[in-house]
């Protein structure tokens, strides 16, 4: 699959593309990375959901969606069309869960790729607990393989020992590409009230904080394993994007950074052109690991 | 309805008494209309202990100046920096967002507001003499020192006033003040917008007297149009984004 430009939307940060509509033409985006769908409705946890934390934020969210059946059905209708690569994030609490969606998204034509999410912090069941162990990273990489046959990404999480060992376990069941990183593990306490910040007591670190640790595993997962590596984590502009490109990502999304400046996607994308015309490179694929190390 | 993202020029910042102020806040493009009750995503400062953007119910909206203005109580680091904030200086806002309070063509109409939660009050006062209605006001203080704005408001409607200690206007919370202890109450509407807990009592009494009543709610959002999902309040149709389905709610449809 082509992508038109390198700059992509992250899932859970951009909904599913329409709210940003009113502010500018999706056109102008690489792709959309849809917000998360289950096999059935999720309300969601608690309020509150979401604690400011020094340069990030912490979300438990939850995975709120209205199931597989009502984005087939009535939200599907209404973005399949847009002028970008649309790339649904199926989740789920079972590995029969995961397959039961990856297969609906499956006959969905202008759906060219979904992003396996086996790294989602904020719920009780599934999510991360696939994203963590490399035995079952790879078995419901496998199953979703099994029945989805078009371009599977899979998105992994940071909060692991070896994050190559997890990306060789997902290649090893199938994946074509790697998205990386999802949200870091944290929590948040009020001193006043001595509660915490969010109701789950622990939720997803993102923002410019998690930059370093997202490059680092850019990095290590480009020398480790061979398919395309879809870069996040704290872009917050241009230079951000082309630093994770750098570090091996081919696609760079745009996550936390979509709440500060509604318009920063389509601003980093022109700024990659400015960076590629300044320093007379021909293509943003000629960036991709070309960091220099001695 | 369309979205913009712009850096407005500060025209004014008018201190109220020690913890709030009035912003006025130019726009560098013709103003889109403002509704009673939207908001507006101020992005403060970019250190990082203020990361994100901040809510604030617009107060008032200017079109022969092409200002809005935007009443803040100062409570941390972000609005303390609003604070200093001085003529010709920049603040990017993101507007206008939510929906608004429902303006009904006739009938009578309070409007309740507490502390900085009366924001909203004023550009609804405005609104509504524009249709013909003149409102009531119903507003509440902690005490005389943080009482402010009241000609303004008298120039919209009749104004009512309570503060916590007495020390100006009726003692006690809005919903002990005797606006509220006819039965049934003269108004059609009541219009709420302040602490989780007076409106909780302002809805309570609404219920009681068989009045419809909508409040405007605060919760901590970090985007501010309908992607995030923090926001979220329970209603009787599920999940709901205070950003994009409110700030305004009808309470009865809240469950909270």
């Amino acid at each position: 699959m082509q992508f038109k430009n390198p700059v992509t939307t992250a899932s859970g940060c951009f909904g599913y593309g329409e709210e940003f509509k009113d502010f500018y033409d999706l056109g102008l985006l690489g792709g959309i990375f849809v917000k998360a769908v289950t096999g059935s409705n999720r309300p969601g946890n608690k309020y509150p959901r979401m604690a400011e934390t020094a340069s990030g934020m912490l979300n438990s969210v939850g995975l709120q969606n209205k199931g597989v059946d009502n984005f087939c059905k009535v939200i599907y209708p209404k973005i399949k069309d847009f002028n970008t690569q649309i790339i649904v994030n199926v989740s789920g609490s079972t590995i029969e869960e995961y397959v039961m969606v990856a297969e609906r998204i499956n006959e969905l034509e202008n759906i060219p790729a979904i992003e396996l999410n086996i790294s989602c912090p904020n719920v009780k069941e599934g999510g991360m607990a696939f994203g963590v162990v490399p035995s079952t990273a790879t078995e419901v990489t496998r199953a979703v393989r099994g029945v989805y046959k078009k371009v599977l990404m899979v998105k992994l999480s940071p909060n692991v020992t070896s994050i190559c060992e997890m990306a060789k376990a997902v290649v090893d069941g199938g994946a074509d590409v790697l998205t990386l990183i999802n949200t870091l593990l944290g929590m948040a306490v009020d001193a006043e009230t001595r509660r915490p910040v969010i109701s789950t007591i622990t939720g997803g670190l993102s923002g410019p904080a998690i930059k370093p640790v997202a490059l680092r595993m850019v990095w290590q997962v480009f020398k480790a394993v061979d398919v395309p590596i879809v870069g996040l984590g704290g872009i917050m502009n241009t230079t951000d994007a082309i630093e994770f490109m750098l570090a091996g990502a081919s696609v760079i999304q745009v996550g936390t950074a979509n709440f500060i400046d509604p318009m920063v996607a389509p601003k980093i994308a022109e700024g990659i052109n400015e960076y590629l015309d300044r320093h007379n490179i021909a293509s943003a694929r000629d960036i991709v690991g070309a960091l220099k190390v001695c | 309805m369309k979205k913009f993202a712009h850096d407005f020029k500060v025209v004014g910042n008018n201190p109220l008494n020690a913890r709030h102020f009035v912003l006025e806040l130019q726009a560098p493009v013709p103003l889109p209309e403002i509704l009673p009750g939207q908001f507006v995503q101020v992005l403060v400062h970019n250190s990082p202990s203020t990361f994100l953007r901040r809510p604030f119910s617009v107060h008032f909206a200017d079109y022969s100046k092409n200002t809005l203005s935007l009443l803040v109580q100062i409570k941390g680091e972000g609005t303390r920096h609003m604070g200093m904030l001085k003529t010709g200086d920049t603040l990017n806002l993101v507007y206008p967002l939510g929906n608004s309070f429902s303006a009904p063509s006739s009938g009578k109409v309070l409007l309740v507001g507490g502390g900085a939660g009366v924001a909203p009050l004023m550009i609804m006062g405005d609104y509504l003499n524009r249709k013909n209605i003149r409102p009531d006001f119903l507003v509440g203080f902690r005490s005389a020192d943080e009482v402010s704005q009241m000609d303004q408001y008298a120039r919209y409607g009749k104004v009512y006033l309570s503060t916590d200690d007495g020390s100006m206007g009726e003692k006690g919370f809005v919903t002990q003040h005797p606006v509220f202890a006819t039965s049934p109450l003269p108004y059609d509407r009541i219009c709420c917008c302040g602490p989780d807990a007076m409106m909780h009592a302002v809805a309570k009494l609404a219920a009681a007297k068989g009045v419809a009543c909508e409040v405007s709610l605060e919760n901590f959002m970090a985007c501010g149009y309908g992607v995030c999902l923090c926001c979220i309040t329970q209603t009787d149709t599920g999940n709901e984004r205070v950003c994009i389905e409110g700030p305004v709610f009808e309470t009865s449809r809240l469950k909270w």
